[in-house]
């Protein structure tokens, strides 16, 4: 039992480990060590292009999520909270976990015929197919359309948790729909949703392919950056890129950890 | 007792009638919905459909029905017959099996060994777990090209046992793929085990001890079925990623060793060649439903 577990976190952390200790590496080329450096971390901030696909993971990640955050909110209080008829509720569950499921490769290639399909119907109506093109927009709808499952499933996690108790006290005590979800569903739900949120932005910074099917070369985000790249080699200035991007994942994983972790109040 | 539309229907402690709270309903989850029919559900139906199109010269989509892409993938060019698609998909489906089984067993004792913990440990190795599974691919496939680069031990060693020519790297290779696709599929076996593990009924597991069973026998007929359908859903959600990897082989296996992913992806951009593009895809498609299927299959048995 032990081994396997040495052997599984093996597997996990080395390469992590490998990257991190690269990064601080003096060697131009190769990855034998010569001494110690910042010099990379340096040349990454004086790097433009790293710095504009810096500005677009961030802008994807936010717009994606603040658009996801919402209407999976909205979609799981919908599937929770109004009497669909079994078969109803049934496929809305199924179209709700499809994306989770589907293997990321499939949700590109079927973004990509999407917007192709889009094109066409607006270039045979005679309007512009322009806005159907890859670039930003194409991918924050693509990412959209992963994280919008996964906040739902947290969500109505949550929502399954606090039950409809509270709801028909409330009511019992006249309060009103607006009270009821400003004063007692609101607060109880709020780190529900603060934690789809934040796995809605992890899974953005996490999502290469969706991103490699719908970027156009000036919406290129940092993974993107990394992979053309390392088609061309290793660079240590790559390895420092890396190495900052695993720290913000460590980050967003402790908060995501705090946010679910089973409390005893809920 | 029917119910008349225009009833009051009890719902969450308010009384409102069927149409108004299916209409709020709706408006809730109109913007989610429509937003997976027109980027999933209906993309899905037109990938199939596309499959079935013919090609024209320029990579543009005739509106003329064909079994050809099917043809093609299976190896009927317009060169006479290959075996190069069948064996691309056939080497997925092998690097997926052998990948799925090797984290299996990783993830099972793993999972045990989590789950023995303090409820303060679990969450710390879960953590653990979830980090790299949370870190981007490119980053984790990165880490593996600096390992098995040729100037670090593990290439040494290989070369000093004539595995590999002095001062090549472990890469691109097979080796390296499975390596990677192991490492990156790790933590999607052991959360669906660590579930699984976590709700096993120990009680089962005393009364086997109590009535002098042997290890192995407490395992193969009080744990095992138990952790049985953790096992499916473990092998499912491992597996259908797997086969849809892009990342990895592409940068541990080169164009030597292309997986099924690699070659989805250079219909839609290289080749511009959307029907075989979609042919793979609607193949991809009918291997994930094919998993979740033999899920459900297994959930349900074991209820």
């Amino acid at each position: 039992m032990a081994v396997a577990a040495v052997i599984a976190f093996a597997l996990l952390y080395l390469p992590l480990l490998a990257i991190a200790v690269s990064s601080f590496n003096a060697a131009r080329y190769g990855v034998a060590w010569t001494g110690f450096t910042w010099d990379w971390y340096a040349q990454l901030l004086a790097d433009e292009r790293v710095r504009e696909a810096a500005m677009n993971t961030l802008l994807l990640a936010v717009a994606s999520t603040a658009i996801s955050t919402v209407l999976g909110t909205l979609l799981a209080l919908g599937i929770e909270r109004t009497p669909w008829s079994r078969r109803g509720r049934s496929a809305l569950d199924a179209i709700t976990y499809l994306p989770v499921v589907s293997p990321d490769i499939i949700l590109a290639a079927c973004l990509v015929v999407a917007f192709g399909a889009c094109r066409w119907l607006a270039d045979s109506v005679g309007w512009s197919g322009a806005p159907f093109s890859r670039g930003l927009g194409m991918m924050i709808v693509g990412h959209v359309a992963f994280q919008v499952s996964f906040v739902a499933l947290v969500v109505r996690a949550r929502l399954a948790v606090i039950g409809s108790h509270l709801e028909e006290a409330a009511r019992d005590l006249y309060a009103s729909s607006w009270c009821f979800h400003r004063r007692i569903l609101g607060p109880l739900l709020l780190p529900g949703i603060a934690a789809g949120a934040i796995l809605a932005f992890t899974l953005s910074l996490d999502d290469f392919v969706v991103s490699f099917f719908a970027a156009s070369p000036t919406s290129s985000t940092l993974p993107l950056v990394i992979y053309a790249s390392l088609r061309r080699g290793l660079s240590p200035e790559m390895h420092a890129l890396a190495t900052v991007i695993f720290l913000g994942s460590v980050v967003l994983t402790a908060a995501l950890a705090m946010l679910t972790r089973p409390r005893r109040d809920a | 007792m029917t119910e008349r539309a225009g009833d009051p229907v009890l719902s969450h402690g308010r009384l409102g009638s069927r149409p108004r709270l299916m209409a709020t309903g709706w408006l809730l989850i109109g913007g989610a919905i429509g937003l997976l029919l027109i980027t999933l559900v209906i993309p899905t139906l037109l990938v199939v459909g596309l499959s079935f199109l013919e090609r024209g010269e320029n990579g543009e989509i005739l509106l003329q029905a064909t079994t050809g892409n099917i043809a093609r993938l299976a190896g009927f060019g317009s060169f006479g017959w290959s075996a190069d698609y069948l064996w691309i998909l056939a080497r997925s489906l092998w690097v997926a099996g052998v990948a799925t089984s090797l984290s299996l067993c990783l993830a099972y004792p793993l999972a045990f060994l989590i789950a023995a913990r303090t409820p303060r440990w679990r969450l710390v190795l879960l953590a653990l777990v979830a980090i790299p599974f949370c870190t981007n691919l490119v980053v984790r496939t990165n880490g593996w090209m600096i390992l098995l680069s040729g100037q670090l031990a593990p290439a040494h060693l290989a070369q000093a046992a004539g595995l590999i020519d002095a001062g090549r790297a472990l890469y691109p290779g097979a080796w390296a793929v499975h390596l990677g696709m192991v490492s990156s599929l790790l933590p999607f076996a052991v959360l669906p085990l660590y579930t699984a593990v976590e709700r096993l009924d120990h009680a089962l597991i005393d009364a086997a001890r109590d009535l002098y069973a042997s290890p192995w026998r407490v395992f193969r007929h009080a744990v095992l079925p138990q952790t049985l359908p953790g096992l499916g859903a473990a092998t499912a959600l491992t597996f259908i990623p797997a086969i849809g990897m892009f990342v990895v082989p592409d940068l541990l296996g080169g164009s030597s060793y292309m997986l099924v992913g690699n070659l989805l992806q250079q219909q839609f951009f290289t080749s511009n060649d959307w029907p075989l593009g979609a042919a793979i895809a609607s193949l991809l498609i009918a291997l994930t439903f094919l998993g979740l299927f033999v899920v459900r299959r297994l959930q349900r048995n074991a209820r």
